[in-house]
Formats: structure tokens, C-alpha cells, sequence
């Protein structure tokens, strides 16, 4: 069996792996496994923007931005995690602008920035011009950026190798086991720490903007480990995706000044949020169209909204927005400069995650008892700066700032000692032998029926409304979906890229995530950000100003959900308005 | 391209439509084949929705790359009805009936529609993809002027799917010659204002395998899924190593 020995193996490489390689390729070994070829990552699908206050437009402070954080993710965020981001997110835009990332600019030859949901001026006045950007391709510019480094610092890169299993020497992490793809060989990676940055489960929905990629491997891994997975009732649905597609067209478009339509051709989140209207945090758009969709306000009656961007005229439009345009000409075959773009919420972005604190270290309980060796950042992480709602741009500010820190946590572990190599255990990649000689051998249903009744499922009983009975319902569901999945087939047999083997692995995870996702929503008899409660439709800051962590038993389903209390600092839970 | 006869895109979540679609399959060290398929398609179907239906539905065994479904990660190029596309951005409806997929050209084949990049991405690290600038950095940005950003825009696009380099002549009678999709990414960089490093960068290009074997057959341009004019670029290049240096906007 291949064996390979690295100071650090990071897994994952989006935007969080690779700032974190960055910060350690100089000094020590680095190898970065990815399932796909790293420009392929979920990261370059980011459109809109990058926040930071620099105050190139207009007057801003790091404190504002803090506060827009807090108050965007309904007061569930770790304020001393959110300080760390609106702190250091100003020079890791810095950082990022030095290794070449072509910003549009100002007139005066400095970094661009315009507005986004959620990010106003002296706490909550009105918006702020906060989000730099690169057109609507943000995301691809980090993601190519970090690439071209990594090439430029010979970071060493797995391609094609999917994650399997996390090694674990006496409580501290001492390795990877992943599948090739190419080959079918399974490889063990020893190495002094080990960094999780392997994306969200979006797929664990139907209309999703999110890549086939994303099935939430490093979550489902971790979780099968006995870390508990945190928050994960907190997923956002993005308010602007493609009908019936899910592509994502950029909150960038509001930003710039688009309307969102009802069937009257009214401009309906002027009664929802006066004071942002289009521009209120990505949970109140999503539940405020699926309302209008409720009450017969959908387009013709169905069950999508219009995004109206026609006043903004052609070229604003060409210079500003060209790639969400050539989106809605590509899929829908609409001219968005003439015609309004049919659109309706789509899974988008997972608050919750593997639970770390602010230097990246993953935590295995309510009192932040860290395992050594062990790190997340990403999406697959929760820090938490995105509480139950994540603002606009805020995640592409995560992965730079909590990438950057737990590169630079881990460089000085290694500087001091810290870590070191750990002997593997005897039965190192035992499980992932097994479970793949399970998949081949298997005689029951192919993936394709598990993954879409989980998918049909998660979109009607745990999706934007939420009430107890279906979230009961969804539940043994998916505890049926996951008996099943047990008996799994696929009809390749092959060692040579298998993607069918690739997928099937892929579906255990992704409905991991989905069983923590469901059993921490039931439980969370409130309503607050992406979590809401038709059943209890307010907050309830008494019971649940608090973070769920979900365990897992060791044959599979939630075992305990514990709670952890919110680091408040600056800013007092108060009543979330706009 | 065989649009006169492709299905109506009026009410066409509802009409499914019955195509045909042929994939040449095979793996190293065995012959390749065709082998045909049925399936039912919407006309607003991507071609990588129908390739998925098939694998999840029929042939858990035909093989192929992709991700993102929306033509930004580039991992689904590939040559669908002769010609290099990205299959999550190529609607059923421009494809007509019989539909047929290969692996790019040019290109060793891993398996099916898959091929190996690695040679591709050795030719983009060739070029010394990434900027290069050894004058200490301000404490915030440097400055550039929105006509210096403007100057390179073009190249940020790439997304390195590879169709461009696959569809190139040049590319396919000397394997090689660096290709289009190399050059797009070191024209990125050497027109940026930022860079120092445009002579080793032309340096490199000038030589055998460098740009003048780019014979302006435009292939490139035609395929690029996010319109590029890459020829356009090769030529700018090839324009900067005539004069020794590229031409950016002072201001």
C-alpha cells in the first residue's frame, strides 16, 4: 500500500487549503490531496466579492464589519472569531493583491469595492461600499491566485485522490488515508498535522448552487472519527438561483441595484426589510420570496420570483455583471438586459461545520478541548464567524483569514516541537478497505434512488420553512436512507477511475450530513438566521443562545447533541431588524 | 453544429425529447469504441445532465469528468459533435438528436472521456504562471490604473479546461509546443503593470516550442468557453517579443 510521510498533508484545495499551504511550503513538507484537480475546487464558483473594510469608496472600520457579522448571523456568531476576521480580512486582501490578484479598481488606481447584503455603515445606518471584487469572478481570481502560488512555492498536490479516513494516534491526528481516483490504490499519508478544508454539502438538497464535489467529505469524515459536527442546522439558501437549475446568479446584481419581483411587478422586500430592501441578509430574501410564493405571489403562480436588473441598463451590466448575464442566456436562455430572470432560493452554504476555534484547531466538546495536530478552515469548519447566517462575501474572508491562521498556528506548532510524527495504528485504512470492498460486493440498490429520495426529502422537510412534524418525518428518512445505503451496488468494477466507487463513497458522506443536519434542526426549538421554525417562529436567546454539537454513534446516527455557549464580547444579543 | 434540426426551447422543462448519443469509450492498451445510447432529454438539459442520467440510469460504468454543472470549474471539456465544449455548458438544444462525445484530442485518454492534464498543467508551470515582483510590496495595494487592469482582463478567464490547447493543429503535430492555454496565462501576467517578469516569461516563449508555432488557425478562440480571443493574445505576445517589450498603459 503507497505511504507517504509529510510535515503537513492539507486536504482540500479551494481557497482555505491553499492559504494555509501558503503559509508553511517555504519551510516545510506540504502535500495537498484534492478529489479534483485544484482549479477545479468550489471556491472559483464565488462571484461577487471579497470583504473588507479599507475604506477605499467611502468611510469604513474593521468594527462595522464586526458588527454586521454579528448582527447578520442573529447574535449566533463567536464575536472574539468575527473581531479576528473583520481585523485580519483587511490584510489578507493586501496579501492577496500583492500575489497578483487583478481587483477592478478605483479611479485612483486602488482596489474596488461596492455594496453587499447585510454590510452597512455605523452599525446598521444604510449600506457600505465594503466588497472588493474582481467583475462577478471573485471567487475563480482567489482560487486561480492561489493556484499560481502553490505552482510558485512547489507545493506538492495529490490530484484525483478522495479523502477517506482521518488517522487518529492517541486522541491527536497523525495522518490521511485516501483513495486514487487514477488507480484505485489506496494511499496513507503520515504527517504532523493534518488540515480539513474540504468544502460544504450542498448536494444534500435538490436545487443547489453548489458543484457534484460538494458532498461534504471532510464533515462526514471527522463526524465518523467522533468529532462532533457544530451548528449544522444552520444551512443558507441562497435567494437568487436559476429556476429549476440552481446556478447561482450573484448577490452582486442587488448589490449593484437589482430588484426582486412578484407576480404583481411589485417590488415585495420593500415591505419585508424597509431600511435594505433587496439588500437584507440572504435568510429574510430566501424566506421573504418563499412566502410571496405561498401566498400566490409566484411567477404566473409557480414557484419563483423575478430578478430584475433591466434599469441598470447594457453596459453597467456587460461591465459589471457579465458572467451572471451569460449565466441566464446559457441556462434559461433569457436576455437579462431585456428580460427579467426567473429565479427561486437555492441550497448554498453550510454555517455549521467541523467546530474549531480561531487559530484553526479543531475542538472536540463544549469546553473547546482541542486535538492536537488536527485543523479545519473553510466551509468545512465552523469557527464560528457566520453564527446562523452568513453575510455576503463573508465566506471567501473566511477562507483567507482562517486558512491564513491555521497555516500560521500550524508553522509555529512545528517551529516549537510541537508536533511530531505519531506511529500509525495496526488497522490504518482497514475502514476504507472495507468499506470499499463493501461497495463492490454490494447487492442492493444502485446510488442514484438514495441520493435523489435524500435530496427530495431534504428539500421538502428541512429546507427554508421548517416545522417539527417534517423535520420528524425527514429524520427516520433518512436514518432508512442511510440502512439502505449499507447495501449499496454500483455495476463498475474497475480500479481505473472508478467515479462510479467515487460517487458511492461520496453519498455515505453527504448524507452524514444530512442525518446531523436534521437531527440538530429538530432539536432546536427556535427560529434564528437560516434556521427557521414555523412551529416557533422567534428567537428564543433563553434556551438556545447556544451551539449544538452533534455526535455520532459508532455503528451511525446522532448519539448526543451537546450545547456550547456563544463567546459575546462587544455586542449585546438585541432584536435583529432592517 | 447541427441547429436547424435541434428541439424547440419553448416549454421545454416539460417535453422531453428522445436522443441518441454516441460516446467513444475505451482505456489504455485496449481499442476504443462506440457505443450508443437512448435516453430521454429536456431541450434545456445540459449535455452533462444527459451523460449523468446515463451513468446514473443505465451505465454506472461510462466515465467522465465534472463539477461545478455551470461552466466555471472546467473539468467536463470535452469533444461533443466534433467539437471541444464544456458539457455543463452545452444545451441539448443546440446539439440536435444524435449527439456524439469523445475525449479532447491531443490529449493521452485515461479512460473514456477522460484525460490525463498533467501534461497540460506541466506546459501552464512552464510559462512561470504566477506574478512576479521583487520590489518589497506598500503596506496596501499597489496602484494600477483601471486601463492597466483592463489591459490583461481577457486572460483572467481562463479557468484551464484545456479545450483551446485541444483543438489546436499545432498541438496535435507536436505534442510539445506549449499550446494555446500556456500562453493565455503567461500573456496574463506579462501585460500586467504589476510584473516584472515579462522578459523571462518572453524568453521562454521565443523559443522552439514557444509561440511561433501558433500558426493563427483561431481554433482556439472558436472553442474557448469563456470567450477568449486567445489567437488575439498569442499574437500580443508574439507582438511584445518582435519589439522586447510588452505594451501596458503607462497610466
Amino acid at each position: 500500500m503507497p505511504y507517504h510521510k509529510f510535515d503537513v498533508v492539507i486536504v482540500g484545495s479551494g481557497g482555505a487549503g491553499l492559504m494555509a499551504a501558503m503559509q508553511l511550503s517555504h519551510k516545510y513538507s506540504v502535500a495537498v490531496v484534492s478529489k479534483l484537480y485544484p482549479t477545479r475546487s468550489h471556491t472559483g464558483a464565488a462571484q461577487g466579492g471579497v470583504a473588507a473594510a479599507l475604506g477605499n469608496q467611502e468611510e469604513d472600520h474593521w468594527q462595522w464589519h464586526m458588527f454586521d457579522t454579528v448582527k447578520g448571523g442573529d447574535y449566533l456568531v463567536d464575536q472574539d472569531a468575527a473581531e479576528v476576521l473583520a481585523r485580519e480580512a483587511i490584510d489578507a486582501i493586501y496579501d492577496l493583491e500583492h500575489w497578483g490578484l487583478p481587483f477592478n479598481r478605483t479611479a485612483d488606481g486602488r482596489i474596488d469595492q461596492r455594496r453587499f447584503g447585510g454590510h452597512t455603515r455605523n452599525f446598521g445606518e444604510g449600506p457600505v461600499m465594503r466588497s472588493c471584487y474582481a467583475a462577478d469572478r471573485t471567487g475563480h481570481m482567489i482560487l486561480q491566485t492561489m493556484f499560481q502560488q502553490s505552482v510558485k512555492n512547489q507545493v506538492q498536490f495529490f490530484n484525483e485522490f478522495l479523502a477517506t479516513e482521518l488517522i487518529v494516534t492517541d486522541g491527536r491526528a497523525s495522518g490521511v488515508v485516501a483513495y486514487s481516483i487514477r488507480d484505485g490504490d489506496v494511499h496513507t499519508f503520515s504527517a504532523k498535522a493534518v488540515v480539513f478544508a474540504t468544502g460544504g454539502y450542498g448536494r444534500a438538497w435538490r436545487i443547489t448552487s453548489n458543484a457534484l464535489a460538494c458532498t461534504g467529505d471532510g464533515m462526514s469524515i471527522a463526524y465518523r472519527s467522533g468529532i462532533p459536527l457544530e451548528d449544522m442546522e444552520f444551512y443558507q439558501f441562497h435567494p437568487t438561483g436559476i429556476y429549476h437549475v440552481g446556478v447561482l446568479l450573484s448577490e452582486a446584481a442587488r448589490g449593484e441595484g437589482a430588484y426582486l419581483l412578484n407576480n404583481e411587478g411589485e417590488r415585495f422586500m420593500m415591505r419585508y426589510t424597509p431600511s435594505l430592501q433587496e439588500l437584507a441578509p440572504r435568510d429574510i430574501v430566501s424566506r421573504s420570496i418563499v412566502q410571496e410564493i405561498r401566498e400566490g405571489r409566484g411567477i404566473d403562480g409557480q414557484d419563483y420570483v423575478y430578478l430584475d436588473i433591466r434599469h441598470l441598463g447594457a453596459e453597467k451590466i456587460r461591465e459589471k455583471l457579465p458572467d451572471i448575464t451569460d449565466f441566464a442566456r446559457t441556462y434559461l436562455r433569457i436576455e437579462p438586459i431585456t428580460d427579467p430572470v426567473p429565479i427561486q432560493p437555492t441550497a448554498h452554504y453550510a454555517m455549521g461545520g467541523i467546530p474549531t476555534n480561531i487559530n484553526g484547531q479543531v475542538i472536540l466538546d463544549e469546553k473547546n478541548t482541542p486535538m492536537l495536530g488536527f485543523y479545519a478552515a473553510g466551509e468545512a469548519a465552523c469557527v464560528s464567524v457566520h453564527g446562523a447566517n452568513r453575510l455576503g462575501t463573508n465566506s471567501l474572508v473566511d477562507l483567507i483569514v482562517f486558512g491564513r491562521r491555521a497555516g500560521k498556528h500550524i508553522a509555529k506548532m512545528l517551529d516549537s516541537g510541537e508536533l511530531d510524527y505519531a506511529d500509525l495504528p495496526a488497522n490504518t485504512a482497514e475502514r476504507t478497505q472495507q468499506m470499499i470492498s463493501r461497495i463492490r460486493a454490494g447487492s442492493g440498490e444502485r446510488a442514484e434512488t438514495i441520493r435523489e429520495e435524500m435530496r427530495d426529502t431534504m428539500t421538502d422537510m428541512c429546507g427554508v420553512m421548517r416545522t417539527e412534524e417534517k423535520l420528524l418525518q425527514c429524520g427516520s428518512k433518512i436514518a432508512e436512507l442511510q440502512e439502505r445505503y449499507q447495501n449499496i451496488s454500483i455495476m463498475d468494477k474497475s480500479s481505473s477511475f472508478n467515479t462510479e466507487m467515487m460517487e458511492a463513497i461520496e453519498l455515505g458522506y453527504v448524507l452524514d450530513c444530512a442525518e446531523a443536519t436534521v437531527e440538530s434542526a429538530a432539536a432546536r426549538k427556535e427560529s434564528r438566521g437560516g434556521h427557521f421554525r414555523e412551529d416557533y417562529p422567534t428567537r428564543d436567546d433563553k434556551q438556545f443562545l447556544s451551539h449544538t454539537l452533534a455526535y455520532r454513534k459508532e455503528n451511525g446516527g446522532v448519539k448526543e447533541l451537546r450545547y456550547k455557549p456563544v463567546v459575546i464580547t462587544e455586542f449585546q444579543p438585541k432584536e435583529r431588524k432592517y | 453544429m447541427t441547429t436547424t434540426s435541434a428541439p424547440k426551447v419553448q416549454n421545454a422543462r416539460a417535453n422531453t425529447v428522445q436522443l441518441t448519443v454516441r460516446v467513444k469509450r475505451g482505456a489504455p492498451g485496449a481499442a476504443s469504441h462506440w457505443q450508443e445510447y437512448k435516453i430521454e432529454a429536456s431541450p434545456l438539459d445540459r449535455f452533462v445532465d444527459v451523460l449523468n442520467n446515463i451513468k446514473w440510469t443505465q451505465d454506472g460504468t461510462l466515465t467522465f469528468r465534472r463539477s461545478c454543472l455551470h461552466g466555471v470549474c472546467g473539468s467536463d471539456s470535452m469533444r461533443i459533435n466534433g467539437r471541444n465544449q464544456l458539457a455543463c455548458k452545452t444545451l441539448v438544444a443546440d446539439l440536435g438528436y444524435k449527439i456524439s462525445a469523445e475525449p479532447m484530442l491531443g490529449y493521452p485518454v485515461i479512460r473514456d472521456l477522460v484525460v490525463d492534464m498533467d501534461p497540460f498543467f506541466g506546459k501552464y508551470e512552464k510559462v512561470k504562471p504566477f506574478l512576479i515582483n521583487n520590489t518589497p510590496a506598500p503596506a496596501t495595494e499597489r496602484l494600477q490604473s483601471a486601463d492597466q487592469r483592463k489591459r490583461f482582463d481577457a486572460g483572467t478567464k481562463c479557468i484551464l479546461c484545456g479545450a483551446c490547447t485541444g483543438s489546436c493543429p499545432s498541438v496535435w503535430a507536436n505534442p510539445e509546443w506549449v499550446g494555446p492555454a500556456a500562453i493565455v496565462n503567461a500573456h496574463r501576467f506579462i501585460f500586467d503593470s504589476r510584473d516584472e517578469g515579462a522578459a523571462e516569461r518572453l524568453q521562454i516563449l521565443s523559443d522552439r516550442t514557444g509561440v511561433w508555432r501558433c500558426r493563427t488557425i483561431f481554433n482556439c478562440a472558436d472553442v474557448c468557453p469563456r470567450e477568449i480571443p486567445v489567437t488575439d493574445l498569442i499574437e500580443d505576445v508574439k507582438r511584445a517579443i518582435i519589439y522586447g517589450e510588452p505594451d501596458i498603459p503607462n497610466t
